[in-house]
């Protein structure tokens, strides 16, 4: 299906691409395409100046990753650009750079939320960009000794890591001298408020929020090295299970299977994408209805009925996953080319449990609506509160929920199809008042379209001829991908635009294997939505991102 | 049914409700119970104080609200509707470490939060005890391999329990917490006292006027953490 798909936009690209041609003329050195989009290289000082033309003359104006990696005699950073009106119009912008000295221009004056990409390429790279606002280490600890994805690295040398770099920065050294008001206040990485173990450095003025600096890499699982370091035919699957952990298991392994079977030409059946289908959107049930419990839970500050509901209710969804996959969280069902088995039996009583679950969501979420939406504390709490609007929201490259929430009217789901969705019957919802009660909405209106999907898959799987199930691709048992070639797709995550670059180099092991979080994106918006406003709202804001952090780190 | 019976009686002997028929003719059963013929006419239980507080250790444990990875998914299931460790005299989640008497560490420990986490564990008074939940907190389970995990949580931390599995099902949490409680109350799980590096060290020093200054410039709040990989099982 997908391979369908790439011949319908061949020719789109092919006229699309003369013309940015003509807009990079001068700017290009060389060709140097991708499996998904046409890429171009150009000089490393000219990076802002190409970014600049192709945001606001062409219309990229979604800066989806960017990818740093080292080569024997470069460093190359890859820029991928999208566009937030049609995610298949895409274009990739290479920075080859000097290996003695990897310089290049930063992009953060052009796509704010190249920052923390690039700082994130630097830490694990050590690629150098000039005219950066903060160029720091943000997943590894400041102290840390060489760059971990970089080639010569050497993962045995001990590393120092002293207290002091985890300063207490309550001390009377770090507090204010100019203006007594000022407090500096540690959250995290270990509190109930932070969905894991983010670490929130805030400037307060009295209540209010000034400044707030979200400290992540406390879950930074090396999540690209161990891809890195594993075949692709089964290896690797296990592990975006472990990426967003909030029962998305299935959508994350989705991102990387249709990454490797675009990659590798893998046809999937249709009767497996259908399941595919019904099984992600269980998942994304299940990931927002924790969403859902745990902002309420910040709102009202106990573990009370609607956080118990919540759980409930994903137990439910649990218990279906589980007799589909063998696993309650960390599913690993997907295999490339297919599904590993087919549904349970007797189907009857499957397809029984899960009608009997989709029938009962709506009235469950009307209880919800009751408990929550409907209630004048929490909206006194949402409704105007963490502002995101739509031109921030995008110049910061969020995605999913929180873009969504902001009337921005983006989903790969749609936008870009895969699997089954693009023949069935659902909708995109979107709300545009831009704070943390809209976001809420579109979680929960997603969780009825979900229903939906979910519906249509079982009446699909239900009528399917027996001799028909054909859950696997024949995948050869080694895939060995061609040698330098270059992908990068997306679907939509629970949180986002979950994306994987993967660079072939001809064996069975990918010679770079990089992760496109949403949650990593979408965290970064923190300070414009809660500058300014009161700490409970930051809170609130925070809650309302849902982020992940085994996402956000990796 | 309500116009029949007068509603308010003011005095207390007349009251004969079915509640105090049962209490009164329960009352022989309550007060000469099996436990009481067993200890004889005596009114006191004879034990050793140390028998006496770890079952109560073992019998109502606060745990820390502490989530690192995905296991800390699973840990708010095993706290919440259908598992309910409440049940098993372990529920109460409590935010802050000084509260706290078990800390659950659910998931990946890296080298970035491998001092935090040591820090949460000595704010928690003794005594204290610590089940690590999941195979990433016996070696480091799957990213075992990886350049900026921490190989276990023994090697910031003393454990008690080991709760294996990619995440263990919440029963199986509440079967470590279960063994936790009896190797409590037996006083198998002895608190443990952790002292900073350089009173190791140094702690057994005369305190003369040398040793005091030494001393005070020895900050306990920075202890080097040393992660060497290559000397790591």
């Amino acid at each position: 299906m997908s391979s369908l798909q790439e011949g319908e936009e061949t020719p789109e690209i092919e006229s699309g691409e003369t013309e940015l041609e003509a807009l990079l003329d001068d700017l290009i050195v060389d060709r140097d395409d991708h499996e998904n989009a046409p890429a171009f290289v150009i000089r490393p000082d000219t990076v802002q100046e190409t970014l600049g033309r192709l945001k606001e003359e062409a219309g990229y104006d979604h800066l989806s990753l960017v990818t740093a990696e080292e080569y024997p005699d470069r460093y190359e950073s890859i820029y991928h650009l999208k566009k937030f009106d049609d995610p298949t119009d895409e274009v990739s912008i290479v920075v080859p750079t000097d290996a003695e000295n990897p310089v290049s221009e930063s992009a953060e004056p052009v796509f704010r939320t190249a920052d923390w990409h690039e700082r994130e390429a630097y830490d694990l790279v050590g690629i150098d960009y000039d005219d950066h606002p903060d160029l720091r280490r943000i997943l590894l600890p400041e102290t840390w000794q060489g760059h971990p994805m970089g080639r010569d690295y050497d993962q045995n040398r001990p590393q120092m890591v002293p207290l002091r770099e985890h300063a207490n920065p309550l001390e009377d050294d770090h507090r204010s001298e100019s203006d007594s008001d000022t407090m500096f206040v540690n959250i995290g990485p270990h509190h109930p408020a932070t969905h894991g173990v983010l670490h929130l450095e805030t400037t307060l003025d009295g209540e209010q929020v000034v400044d707030v600096e979200p400290d992540i890499g406390y879950l930074h699982r090396n999540e690209e090295q161990m891809a890195q370091q594993s075949t692709y035919r089964y290896q690797i699957m296990p592990y975006p299970d472990r990426w967003d952990y909030i029962s998305a298991g299935l959508l994350n392994e989705w991102a990387y299977a249709r990454a490797a079977e675009d990659l590798a030409d893998i046809e999937v059946p249709e009767y497996a994408q259908i399941i595919r289908t019904m099984g992600a959107e269980l998942c994304r049930i299940a990931a927002h209805m924790l969403a859902v419990g745990t902002f309420a839970l910040d709102i009202y500050g106990d573990f009370t009925a609607i956080f118990m509901y919540a759980i409930r209710d994903r137990e439910k969804a649990q218990n279906i996953l589980e007799d589909l996959t063998g696993q309650r969280l960390m599913f690993n069902y997907f295999r490339l080319g297919g599904v590993v088995w087919d549904l349970p039996e007797p189907r009857e009583e499957f397809f029984e449990k899960v009608r009997s679950f989709t029938e009962e969501l709506p009235e469950l979420l009307e209880e919800y609506h009751d408990l929550i939406t409907g209630n004048e504390i929490l909206q006194m709490r949402t409704v105007g509160t963490g502002v995101l609007p739509e031109e921030v929201a995008k110049n910061y490259g969020a995605t999913g929920p929180v873009a969504r929430g902001s009337g921005i009217d983006y989903d790969i789901r749609r936008d870009d199809p895969y699997g089954y969705y693009d023949e069935l019957d659902w909708e995109v919802p979107v709300e545009d008042g831009c704070d943390n009660f809209s976001r809420l909405l579109v979680r929960m209106r997603e969780v009825e379209e979900s229903a939906k999907i979910i519906e249509q898959c079982v009446d699909l799987l239900e009528d399917w001829p027996e001799e028909e199930r054909n859950i696997q691709a024949n995948v050869p048992r080694t895939l060995r991908p061609d040698d330098d070639t270059e992908i990068y797709r997306t679907v939509e995550g629970a949180k986002g635009e979950l994306g994987v670059y993967i660079r072939a180099d001809g064996t069975e092991k990918p010679a770079r294997f990089k992760i496109r979080s949403p949650c990593f994106s979408n965290l970064q918006t923190l300070p414009e939505m809660s500058n300014g406003e009161y700490i409970p709202d930051m809170i609130a804001a925070l809650g309302s991102l849902d982020i992940v952090l085994g996402e956000v780190d990796r | 049914m309500s116009s029949e019976r007068e509603l308010f009686r003011t005095d207390d002997t007349q009251v004969q409700t079915e509640t105090r028929d049962a209490r009164m003719t329960g009352q022989g059963d309550r007060f000469n119970s099996k436990l009481r013929e067993v200890f004889g006419s005596s009114p006191f239980i004879l034990t050793k104080f140390d028998k006496f507080m770890n079952w109560v250790r073992g019998s109502s444990m606060f745990m820390l609200q502490f989530g690192i990875a995905c296991c800390s998914i699973e840990m708010m299931h095993t706290y919440a509707v259908k598992h309910d460790l409440d049940r098993f005299h372990a529920g109460v989640p409590r935010a802050s470490p000084r509260q706290a008497d078990v800390m659950i560490v659910p998931g990946t420990i890296v080298s970035k939060f491998a001092p935090r986490m040591k820090r949460v564990y000595d704010q928690m008074p003794e005594p204290k005890f610590v089940v690590g939940m999941g195979s990433c907190t016996i070696s480091g389970g799957p990213f075992q391999e990886g350049y900026n995990v921490v190989k276990g949580a023994e090697e910031v931390i003393p454990v008690d329990i080991h709760v294996p599995g990619c995440p263990p099902r919440p029963e199986a949490l509440v079967y470590g917490v279960a063994k936790l409680q009896e190797r409590i109350a037996n006083g198998e799980a002895s608190p443990v006292t952790v002292k900073p590096y350089e009173l190791e060290q140094f702690g057994d020093l005369e305190q003369d006027e040398i040793v005091d200054e030494l001393a005070s410039e020895i900050d306990e709040e920075d202890l080097v953490m040393r992660y060497n990989w290559a000397d790591s099982p």
